[in-house]
């Protein structure tokens, strides 16, 4: 396998190690980074995150990285967002009031429902494996989902959830207490990821596997 | 259909030193063997996630664990939920670097429930898990203990557990002193009178003596999570066996094919 130079972002949130480590076992090379002019080179990057949104955008801000994850956007390196860092894409969050995001994919981050689809609560956060489906309208064929099947389990641990304006970008969702959530959107050379590849055994290493070969 | 998040099956590595144990009651502890062996044999099996729990650690204020998770992450790619002496934000940074996901705290949180606000606010609810070492009482419910079983709080279960989560912990570790290690299955009352005074996930541990003992936890305890110890550690049963016990019983759990 070829090896690409994937810069994982590091602004002090998010279990880095983890995510390295999971590279590796898909061949490539991993180095993580805070430094624009080493992540501006990266032949493709992902943005791992935990915590609060405000907090995740303070940090990137102070580090000087909002442009440069807007200019690897742009310019057409491959990015991946997990977690946060997925719903760090967006224009805007509502975790402790409103947070702008890189705005990279219009939408907004919102809470998970704490109803049920039928009028029952449900835990908070959402912890746990839950089955990937095909979001409405999309195919998995040509994307970073496609040697997978219908079903296959993930693992979730978030309160909040990306709601992408275009319902186009979602590649797959997932139902947590019978409420659509957005489990993988795409568009162009950007993904984002509300579960942790790095934490999904086989399943999660073959979704990073076709994106380090995106 | 309604599809909902699958219940998960843990694996629980309590640790002392560099050795994986066991005890009846939190006490009493054997060592089984090497963590990072088992660790490895459960992720194959299908563990949904790895519970650390450093057994004497906060005795010592001391933690042995980074190297064992540092260890773990190498090739387990699963969540990896570990505590034990963790006392400070500073501590909780320190395991998260060496690969953990989520932090568990008690004796710390007891003495200085602040600290579960700190943690939460800095790594988010969702990293923060509080953990009940819970012990009947003779009259009605239950005491919160400390320092892993061996100290008494004071304070009553269901209150704690109820601060605890108003203070930012976003899932519950519950384990009963009475029950662990004793094969004599979940303290199901406990069990439902936590998760229904909470709306975060609670992971039920202590006392599986066997894989059905899980249905009854979730079915009959309300629980999100199993803990099990004694039970995978003397090979009484896999994490493959309990998970097809679950589903016969027609709860939902993982997919998963051991490879």
């Amino acid at each position: 396998m070829s090896k690409a130079k994937v810069v994982i972002i590091d602004y002090g949130v998010g279990n880095l190690l983890s995510v390295q480590r999971a590279v590796e076992e898909c061949g490539s090379e991993a180095i993580t980074s805070s430094e624009p002019d080493i992540i501006v080179q990266a032949e493709r990057v992902i943005l791992p995150g935990v915590g609060a949104f405000a907090n995740a955008m303070n940090a990137l801000k102070s580090l000087g990285l909002v442009e440069v994850i807007k200019a690897i956007a742009a310019d057409g390196i491959p990015l991946l967002g997990i977690c946060l860092g997925m719903q760090l894409l967006l224009d805007e969050s509502e975790e402790y009031g409103l947070s702008k995001g890189l705005g990279i994919i219009p939408g907004r981050v919102l809470p998970v429902p704490a109803l049920s689809s039928d009028g029952y609560s449900v835990k908070i956060p959402h912890i746990g494996w839950n089955s990937l489906v095909v979001a409405e309208g999309a195919e998995w064929n040509e994307t970073i989902l496609k040697n997978l099947t219908p079903g296959d389990a993930v693992y979730f641990i978030h309160s909040f959830m990306a709601v992408p304006e275009d319902p186009g970008v979602r590649i797959a969702d997932c139902y947590y207490g019978g409420n659509q959530v957005s489990a993988m959107i795409g568009r162009r050379n950007v993904f984002g990821c509300q579960f942790h590849p790095e934490k999904s055994q086989a399943i999660g290493l073959r979704i990073l596997a076709n994106f380090l070969s995106s | 259909m309604t599809l909902h998040s699958n219940i998960r099956l843990i694996a629980r590595l309590d640790i002392k030193g560099p050795n994986l144990i066991k005890g009846v009651h939190l006490e009493g502890l054997r060592v089984i063997g090497n963590p990072q062996d088992y660790a490895y044999r459960y992720y194959e099996q299908g563990a949904d996630e790895l519970i650390y729990m450093d057994a004497v650690a906060s005795l010592y204020g001391r933690n042995h664990l980074a190297e064992i998770i540092k260890k773990a992450v190498k090739n387990i790619f699963v969540p990896l939920t570990v505590g034990g002496g963790i006392r400070s934000v500073e501590d909780a940074a320190a395991v998260l670097r060496s690969g953990a996901d989520k932090i568990v705290i008690n004796t710390a949180a007891v003495t200085n429930p602040v600290l579960i606000t700190q943690i939460a606010e800095r790594f988010g609810n969702q990293c923060t898990v509080l953990s009940i070492e819970a012990k009947r009482l003779s009259n009605q419910g239950w005491e919160v203990l400390t320092e892993n079983g061996r100290e008494r709080s004071g304070r009553d279960v269901v209150e704690w557990v109820t601060e605890g989560v108003s203070r930012g912990a976003g899932e519950i570790l519950l384990t009963s002193v009475d029950r662990e290690g004793t094969r004599k299955g979940f303290d199901i009352d406990l069990l439902r009178a936590v998760s229904q005074s909470v709306n975060v996930p609670v992971i039920a541990s202590g006392g599986m003596g066997k894989p059905e003992d899980a249905i009854d936890a979730i079915s009959n305890g309300d629980a999100d999570a199993i803990a099990m110890g004694d039970i995978l550690h003397y090979e009484r049963a896999t994490i493959s066996d309990v998970r097809n016990v679950c589903r016969s019983a027609g709860l939902q759990v993982r997919s998963y094919e051991q490879s």
